[in-house]
């Protein structure tokens, strides 16, 4: 169990969105401008470590009979409290998210995370874990942010980009344009592993 | 509320504003359970009863301890100076309550059909983190739904993911017989179908009721 492994794994070996398939609904719903997928990933990274760090903590007395309900009241603590934090300190992202602040609780990622790695592992190595798959999940929402707002409305984070003369793809930004980007990424990136494993 | 309030949250749950191709609620069950049609029928089903009962026990939740409303049960019991506002705690009372349920209806459903328990696998506790169901007691709670409108949300929200379900695993079905890339094979190819899908439902947003 190598430091720099646990940590860079979630970037692109194991990147919770596009290897894990895990966290695919806030990447739909939040990736129409990068300014809520780096919200939604930043919010949901402080959730995750949060939630790894103490479920670590208290691995070995928890009944493994009631362990889910307890990782997810963790996890629900946690997410009530960046709901609080948000919606007084960044109330313009709290009111874009919208239902899907609340919805980081069900968020696969986390409690996947919690399952696999936290309540079987150290509290530095969880740490360390949370902190590599959060910021693999920002990325993955950076992307398809990116991808989707410089195509559907010719900005990126509300900057323009192009001329006045660019006719912007407007179906990247609604619900369709969501799913086909991510249906193709991943496409392009399971197209790179067969590449690389021949 | 008359029965056209009630008819516009059906046909808006289920078309206009439907909660997989629309909202995005509901993905990764929506991709794991969609490849077999009576899988799917049967999930379709789960998520329905899971999703009515929710909105219900959530609805009254809210309504008599969480709220700062004169009927609070805290405020009726112990008579602070004003009614406590607890609003704050829905997030973690609305996903045990969730969980709770979940576990139930794992449980009649491995007593009433052993078949539909072992083809539904793990994905039967996942509906727990099913992304609808917290999210459809969440939206009774935005939009400040009744009781009764609440129940009908609940059902007919379900109602919709059921729909988007079936449809999706009838044409991965098919797929399973057509010549796909195979970088695209599997998951990529499914959200491209969903793209397709959710394009026809966007058609329903046209739509003027009420």
């Amino acid at each position: 169990m190598s430091l720099t492994k646990e940590f860079f794994k979630g970037f692109y070996t194991e990147n919770p969105v596009f290897r894990l398939a895990l966290g695919l609904c806030p990447t739909l719903a939040v990736s129409n401008s990068v300014q809520n997928a780096v919200g939604m990933g930043v919010a949901a990274t402080f959730v995750l470590i949060c939630s790894n760090v103490i479920i670590s903590l208290i691995r070995n007395v928890v009944p493994k009979k009631i362990r889910i309900p307890i990782y997810i009241v963790v996890i629900a603590t946690f997410v009530t409290i960046v709901d609080l934090v948000m919606a007084a300190f960044a109330p313009d992202l709290h009111k874009s998210l919208g239902i899907f602040v609340p919805l980081i609780v069900v968020n696969c990622i986390i409690l996947g995370r919690a399952e696999a790695f936290a309540g079987k592992n150290s509290v530095f190595y969880s740490f360390l874990d949370g902190l590599g798959m959060g910021i693999g999940f920002l990325l993955a929402l950076t992307l398809i942010g990116v991808t989707r707002e410089l195509l559907g409305d010719g900005k990126i984070w509300g900057i323009p980009m192009f001329g006045s003369g660019f006719e912007p793809v407007l179906l990247f930004i609604l619900p369709p344009g969501a799913f086909l980007t991510l249906g193709l990424y991943l496409g392009l990136f399971n197209w790179i592993d067969n590449k690389t494993k021949k | 509320m008359e029965l056209k309030t009630l008819m516009i949250i059906v046909v808006s749950s289920i078309f206009i504003n439907n909660f997989v191709l629309s909202r995005f609620l509901g993905i990764c069950p929506y991709i794991g359970v969609s490849k077999k049609i009576d899988s799917a029928i049967g999930m379709g089903f789960a998520v329905v009863f899971v999703m009515t009962l929710a909105s219900m026990v959530t609805w009254l939740i809210n309504n008599f301890l969480l709220k700062p409303s004169p009927s609070n049960l805290f405020y009726i019991l112990f008579s602070p100076k004003e009614p406590p506002d607890l609003m704050f705690l829905k997030t973690i009372a609305f996903i045990l309550v969730i969980a709770s349920l979940v576990q139930f209806v794992e449980m009649v459903i491995q007593k009433l059909s052993p078949g539909l328990y072992r083809s539904l696998g793990i994905y039967l506790p996942l509906i727990t983190t099913n992304c609808a169901i917290l999210g459809v007691t969440i939206l009774n709670l935005d939009l400040n739904y009744s009781f009764i409108e609440s129940i009908v949300h609940g059902f007919s929200a379900g109602l919709g993911f059921t729909l988007a379900l079936i449809l999706m695993a009838g044409i991965r079905e098919r797929l399973e017989l057509a010549p796909i890339p195979e970088s695209l094979k599997g998951i990529p190819i499914a959200f491209i179908m969903a793209s397709l899908m959710s394009i026809a439902f966007l058609g329903f947003s046209g739509l003027k009721i009420g």
